[in-house]
């Protein structure tokens, strides 16, 4: 297994002065090839931070990140991150097959390859049919199934997803994590996920890294060795409830540690 | 068709309601002409005066539509530039807004000094000023209001300003400046009428209303209005039938979110 993310004493400030806040603290974090890693944490712990440092969407303040062994800006540069917000971002002026063409459009693919490309992502988040239909026409999930197909056109080697399903439903979003296991298992991209729900980073990881609030670190890494491929059922298994115990365990640490007097008996 | 059809009906049956009940009241009240002529007074004025009508009516066209694409055309050129330079929108937004506040048609006798009281152009550059500002602020507001998302994902694809600009800030815009277009239509006939009515050129429509006020020939007066509110209809439909040819989306986007 090669490294993808590599990430080393990495500090992340905001501000100056006495609006100076510290968001990350001493991160160290690797992330395999074909890895499915999420972070996760209360509001303000810096995992979207953490995101977008990866992704080169903001800067360090000391410490490096790489990625295939390049600096997170030249592997921006070099098209390896797709990314997937909590909003879908779609452009209301383009159809659903020209908003998936975006990115390859961008990037200069031939107008024949990349509309044969982008049918091929629709289809791999079945949406095949919709290609002419424009953004505002389908649902919220289905929206964000675009914004994946888009993510994915130019074969991203990572995929950079910031609480894609928070704005879904309950129901809409487990289906969009049976989904994106599909995804992820057909195209072996490495994916990073940021969410503040403990049973879908359980269900979709294979590592679950759990961040504590201010200053953000890295409290633990969890392995999450739950049989593949998982479905519906692994939710209703005992071992998948230990991990979801685990998991909640060392976020209320990593909590305590935060505020050691008010954990106090 | 027959759903737009049937849409159409009661707004037609209103108009002709009022007309209907205008015609029947200056007749049963006895309102002299003087005060408010008949509508078929008004129709037989027009028919009467319909090539006069038309000649000032073009005359008075060309001097909306000129100073309209002068004034836009000036405020497109302000509008991309000042945000592409944020630093030059921070220096001219506040003379812009303050320029905005001064009552413009002020300044059509000056105008009338600066480009000469016969010249079309003193009532183009009326007209020019008048819809400048609407259009300038509103090609500003929608380059600039972009969702930071989409800025953030264009960046994540490592692509250049100019491509952002004509992928995100431009289609942005253009609902926001066909809004100030269509409102500027409207006033650029406003705008060139009041500017006649400051004095020049004789065969335009404000110049033709004031003659016939003046010799109280009302029904004239009140059929060159006829003729200047379907001049100013006519350019607001033709710029609405633009737009829904430049942006299918967007008109069809807001009937798919209203319904």
């Amino acid at each position: 297994m090669s490294t993808v993310v590599a990430i080393r004493g990495v500090h992340k400030v905001f501000g100056a002065g006495a609006d100076r806040t510290v968001a990350l603290e001493g991160i160290d974090l690797e992330i395999e090839k074909g890895a499915f890693v999420s972070l996760i944490g209360p509001s303000g712990c810096g995992k979207s931070t953490l995101l977008r440092l990866i992704g080169d969407l903001t800067g360090v303040t000391a410490g490096t990140v790489q990625v295939n062994g390049k600096s997170a800006v030249q592997a921006r540069t070099d098209h390896e991150y797709g990314i997937v917000f909590q909003s879908p971002v779609l452009f209301d002026w383009r159809t659903v097959q020209r908003n998936v063409e975006l990115p390859i459009e961008l990037s200069g693919l031939a107008p024949a390859a990349r509309a044969k490309r982008a049918r091929e992502m629709l289809a791999l988040v079945e949406l095949a049919g919709f290609e002419e239909r424009y953004p505002w026409q389908l649902s919220g999930g289905m929206q964000q199934r675009v914004a994946i197909a888009r993510a994915l056109s130019f074969a991203p080697s990572i995929l950079l997803m910031d609480e894609p399903f928070g704005a879904l439903d309950e129901m809409s979003r487990e289906r969009l994590n049976l989904e994106l296991l599909r995804i992820w298992q057909r195209t072996g991209t490495t994916i990073v996920f940021v969410t503040h729900s403990i049973p879908e980073a359980v269900f979709l990881s294979t590592q679950v890294a759990v961040m504590s609030a201010r200053p953000g670190r890295i409290v633990d890494l969890i392995d999450i060795d739950l049989a593949r491929p998982r479905d519906e059922l692994t939710r209703e298994q005992p071992s998948y409830f230990q991990h979801v115990t685990r998991v909640r365990e060392s976020l209320r640490r990593g909590d305590g540690q935060r505020t050691p007097v008010a954990a106090a008996p | 068709m027959t759903a737009r059809l049937r849409q159409a009906i009661p707004p037609v049956a209103v108009f002709v309601a009022v007309l209907g009940l205008w015609e029947l009241a200056v007749r049963a009240f006895g309102i002299s002409q003087f005060l408010l002529p008949r509508p078929t007074a008004i129709a037989i004025a027009l028919s009467e005066h319909a090539d006069e009508l038309a000649t000032v009516g073009r005359n008075t066209l060309v001097e909306a539509v000129g100073g309209f694409a002068i004034g836009g055309g000036a405020a497109l050129v302000v509008g991309f530039a000042t945000a592409r330079w944020v630093a030059a929108s921070r220096v001219l937004l506040p003379f812009a807004i303050a320029a905005n506040s001064v009552p413009i048609i002020a300044f059509a006798p000056i105008m009338n000094n600066w480009f000469g009281i016969l010249n079309p152009l003193s009532k183009m550059m009326v007209v020019a000023v008048l819809v400048f500002f609407p259009i300038m602020i509103n090609t500003l507001r929608g380059l600039t209001l972009v969702d930071p998302a989409s800025i953030e994902l264009m960046r994540s694809y490592a692509t250049s300003e100019l491509d952002v600009f004509r992928t995100v800030r431009v289609p942005n815009a253009l609902p926001y400046i066909f809004t100030a277009v269509k409102v500027s239509a409207t006033l650029s006939l406003i705008g060139a009428i009041v500017a006649e009515y400051f004095g020049g050129a004789q065969s335009v429509l404000g110049q033709f209303i004031i003659t016939e006020a003046a010799f109280f020939r009302f029904a004239n007066a009140w059929a060159a209005i006829v003729v200047a509110s379907a001049i100013s209809i006519a350019f607001f439909l033709i710029i609405l039938g633009v737009e829904r040819v430049a942006l299918p989306w967007h008109a069809s986007a807001r009937a798919g979110r209203e319904a």
